[in-house]
């Protein structure tokens, strides 16, 4: 039996803010509807979700007004909802997946037997072909996912409540994920709240679309209500909510990406920067490679995409590129310009401070790469240890600031955004100092349309100054956008190089 | 059970076939199971327990050496990669021959000196005593790491619970949390791999250290993270709701019986040996 879900006047501040981080608002969700819950980067929408699964922690902050789940406020323990986490990583539970899978099972307080059957298939429904004694320790960031999602379908629960279920996912499973989900609802006929910006991806299977504004609640009704009508439309562009079906329009203002987009034959003219033989990559200390047989050669210059399934093998590759763990076999070479005044031709025998400059990376996980104690130092950081001037420096940092809508936070710790402010400053404060190649891993999670297109405007302006970007995304629009050349990635089968331009395959965000 | 799990075309590469894909956090990987692994985790520390009284009771190079000879002989049946478990752990023996070292120089001189080069000094009875001492840190240390390697941590849980009666909320905890503790060191890596990135590794001593305590700091903010999504995960899947079930069935089998019966028995063997032998030396009492 699916449960309702009422807020009166609900808002919350997290204990070391003025402002509030939710609401306060006012909702009606009926018992067995499916939501999907939008909003512009930090308005609060995953703290609305913890709010709901009843995980908030009391000492964190201050909730005002009434929040309900039937006639009940929230509470985890009744085993009514079943949260997934934005952060794959952090919600891992046990060391195997069997038994992560069967944790919230063991929680209900399920027979053993029933568990059993239940951790298969909801493995299986989720695409995680895996003996139930694989270490969770060598999944990939988008198996952890779905790992969590196998969890809470295992659950049956009367609240399903994602927080972007299907952000680190490839597109060609991302459907399958999604279908997996409401395969779910309508056999429990649960209530479900998602969060997720690929909204045509949910669009249309949700009952009803809410949408959060700056200050609370912007709109609540039926996608086609809140989608059609004109005036609103206007509303949620500047809100920088995906409005389906305009793709092209989020981005035909005055700073059209696409038109500034080098055709493929000035990019086959740059020399190459970086290149790889029948390169094999690994996880340091792994003894089987996650990815063989690369041959790559990257333009000075030119966009490359690199796109895969989940466990490929991009990440590790990317690090490899990056000269940050060694080649498994084979060689990366830097040459012509990157590899001047080196002494050693492979990146991962160049010290830091030469190989910075040289070739940026930005990591999966933002927290990894912030070193400074507010945004806007962060940002300095890397022009100023490449000896720009003060002046410089200023002005690249409020160029960068600007461009990504982060001017008010610009006092603000690093560590405390919110996840897709934290993604873009890892990107701009990797820019900042101009490397010449720059890799990044999944550079648009979490993003709005608002958001989505300042990244790509600074990714073309890298491009326009000459260096080269190699980007790991499942954001097809994304690598179009910058006009990337692809690069398939299949694990250990042998990956082929498709040399098709972002003009003659023009895919949707979403295949 | 894995077929699909590792690249056959991987495999001549790295020489020994792989069975499985490892742990990455696990000390010694385990690439057969025997009956030793599939034994409850109780009886384990049992066998290491017992298995340390004979080797502890005594300072002497019988009942040491029949332990160690024991364990050495079982060693094939624990089902580890011997091979990657000596190339972790080659400071082991290592460690105990300095430690025999030590007390060849520094232990009571009796008997017949043997070596005499001015300060260092060896007799007979300083040697044995470095002899004893050497078999017994290796005695103590195999067991101690065998049982590290081969107990799955939610397998001891489950014995913890079901076998013991241990309050569950607690040891399901501290189990969730131990994972976290493996991540540390990957953590750790990760983040010295960003610091190498944004170009601050490296450099003079004061430069290192600055950025030694930024990547701790981050370190810290980063645990703080995890332990808080983590705790709020397990919350968001009903954890801390009573009448909990376990999936598997902790249980004792024949197998654990000859493993208890094998160590006791040569716990029992390697005293009455050391009294026979007239080399009884006990730590207490003596």
């Amino acid at each position: 039996m699916a449960l309702s879900i009422t807020a009166h006047g609900y808002s919350w501040r997290h204990a070391d803010r003025d402002e509030l981080a939710v609401g306060p608002l006012d909702l009606s969700i009926d018992a067995g509807e499916k939501v999907l819950l939008l909003g512009p980067s930090g308005a609060g929408k995953t703290t609305l979700l913890h709010a709901i699964a009843g995980v908030l922690p009391a000492e964190s902050g201050e909730a005002t007004g009434e929040l309900f789940i039937g006639d009940q406020p929230p509470d985890p323990r009744r085993g009514e909802t079943g949260l997934v986490l934005q952060d794959p990583d952090s919600q891992v539970i046990f060391s195997r997946v069997g038994d992560d899978v069967a944790f919230g099972m063991e929680n209900l307080g399920l027979p053993a037997d029933v568990i059993e059957g239940r951790v298969s298939s909801s493995l299986t429904a989720m695409g995680l072909n895996l003996s139930h004694d694989h270490p969770t320790a060598a999944l990939s960031g988008g198996q952890k996912q779905r790992l969590a999602l196998a969890g809470i379908h295992a659950m049956a629960p009367q609240v399903i409540i994602l927080d972007e279920p299907t952000a680190n996912i490839d597109p060609d499973s991302a459907v399958s994920v999604r279908d997996a989900v409401l395969e779910t609802q309508a056999a429990t006929s649960a209530t479900v709240i998602i969060v997720e910006h690929r909204v045509d991806l949910w669009l249309d299977h949700v009952d009803s679309v809410i949408v959060l504004g700056p200050d609370g609640l912007l709109t609540q009704g039926s996608p086609r209500r809140v989608f059609g009508d004109p005036e609103l439309a206007e509303a949620l562009a500047e809100c920088g909510i995906w409005v389906p079906g305009s793709a092209g329009s989020l981005t035909g203002d005055d700073r059209n990406p696409v038109d500034s987009v080098p055709d493929a034959s000035s990019m086959s003219a740059g020399e190459v920067v970086l290149r790889t033989e029948q390169l094999s990559v690994a996880r340091p200390r792994a003894k089987v490679p996650a990815a063989i047989g690369l041959d790559l050669s990257i333009r000075a210059g030119e966009a490359v995409g690199i796109v895969g399934a989940n466990g490929a093998g991009k990440s590790t590759l990317a690090l490899t590129l990056a000269g940050l763990i060694p080649e498994f076999d084979g060689q990366v070479s830097a040459l012509g310009s990157l590899g001047s005044g080196a002494k050693r031709a492979r990146p991962f025998l160049w010290p830091s401070a030469f190989l910075a400059p040289r070739i940026g990376m930005v990591f999966q996980e933002p927290e990894h790469q912030f070193l400074r104690s507010s945004v806007a130092e962060e940002l300095a950081l890397g022009p100023r240890l490449a000896g720009w001037s003060t002046a410089q420096v200023e002005e690249r940092v409020a160029e960068l600031l600007g461009v990504l809508g982060l001017e008010k936070l610009s006092d603000a710790h690093p560590q405390g955004l919110s996840g897709g402010e934290k993604r873009r400053l890892s990107v701009a404060a990797m820019m900042a100092p101009r490397p010449q190649v720059l890799i990044v891993d999944e550079p648009t999670f979490g993003q709005d349309a608002l958001t989505w297109a300042g990244l790509v405007e600074l990714f073309l302006d890298t491009l326009d100054h000459g260096s080269t970007v190699v980007a790991i995304s499942h954001d097809h629009a994304f690598l179009d956008a910058i006009g990337a050349h692809r690069f398939f990635l299949n694990g250990a089968e042998s990956p082929k190089l498709q040399t098709s331009v972002a003009g003659d395959t023009r895919e949707g965000r979403v295949k | 059970m894995s077929e699909a799990l590792s690249p056959p075309s991987a495999v001549d590469k790295i020489g020994a076939p792989e069975v499985t894909v490892h742990d990455p956090g696990q000390l010694i990987p385990i690439v057969r199971r025997t009956p030793l692994v599939r034994c409850n985790p109780l009886t384990k520390i049992a066998v290491a327990l017992i298995l340390m009284v004979g080797t502890l009771l005594s300072i002497d190079v019988v009942s040491a050496g029949v332990v160690l000879g024991f364990c050495l002989f079982g060693l094939p049946a624990t089902g580890l990669d011997l091979r990657a478990g000596l190339k972790r752990l080659w400071f082991l023996p290592l460690g105990a021959l300095l430690a025999a070292w030590g007390t060849a120089i520094l232990a009571e001189k009796t008997g017949a000196v043997v070596i005499d080069l001015g300060p260092i000094l060896m007799t007979t009875g300083s040697l044995g005593a470095a002899a004893a001492i050497f078999l017994r840190a290796l005695a103590l240390a195999i067991p101690l790491i065998v049982l590290a390697s081969t107990i799955d941590p939610r397998d001891l849980s489950d014995a913890l619970v079901q076998r013991l009666r241990l309050p569950e909320v607690v040891v399901v905890s501290v189990l969730a949390a131990s994972r976290l503790l493996g991540l540390l060191v990957s953590e750790w890596q990760t983040l010295s791999m960003a610091r190498r990135a944004r170009g601050i590794a490296g450099g003079s001593i004061v430069r290192r250290t600055g950025s030694l305590f930024a990547g701790i700091f981050v370190l810290l903010v980063q645990s703080i993270r995890r332990g808080t999504t983590l705790a709020m995960a397990m919350e968001g899947r009903a954890f801390g709701r009573p009448g909990r079930t376990w999936r598997r069935t902790s249980t004792f089998g024949s197998g654990d019986c000859v493993a208890l019966v094998v160590s006791l028995t040569v716990c029992v063997l390697a005293i009455v040996a050391a009294h026979m032998f007239g080399t009884w030396n006990p730590i207490v009492g003596g």
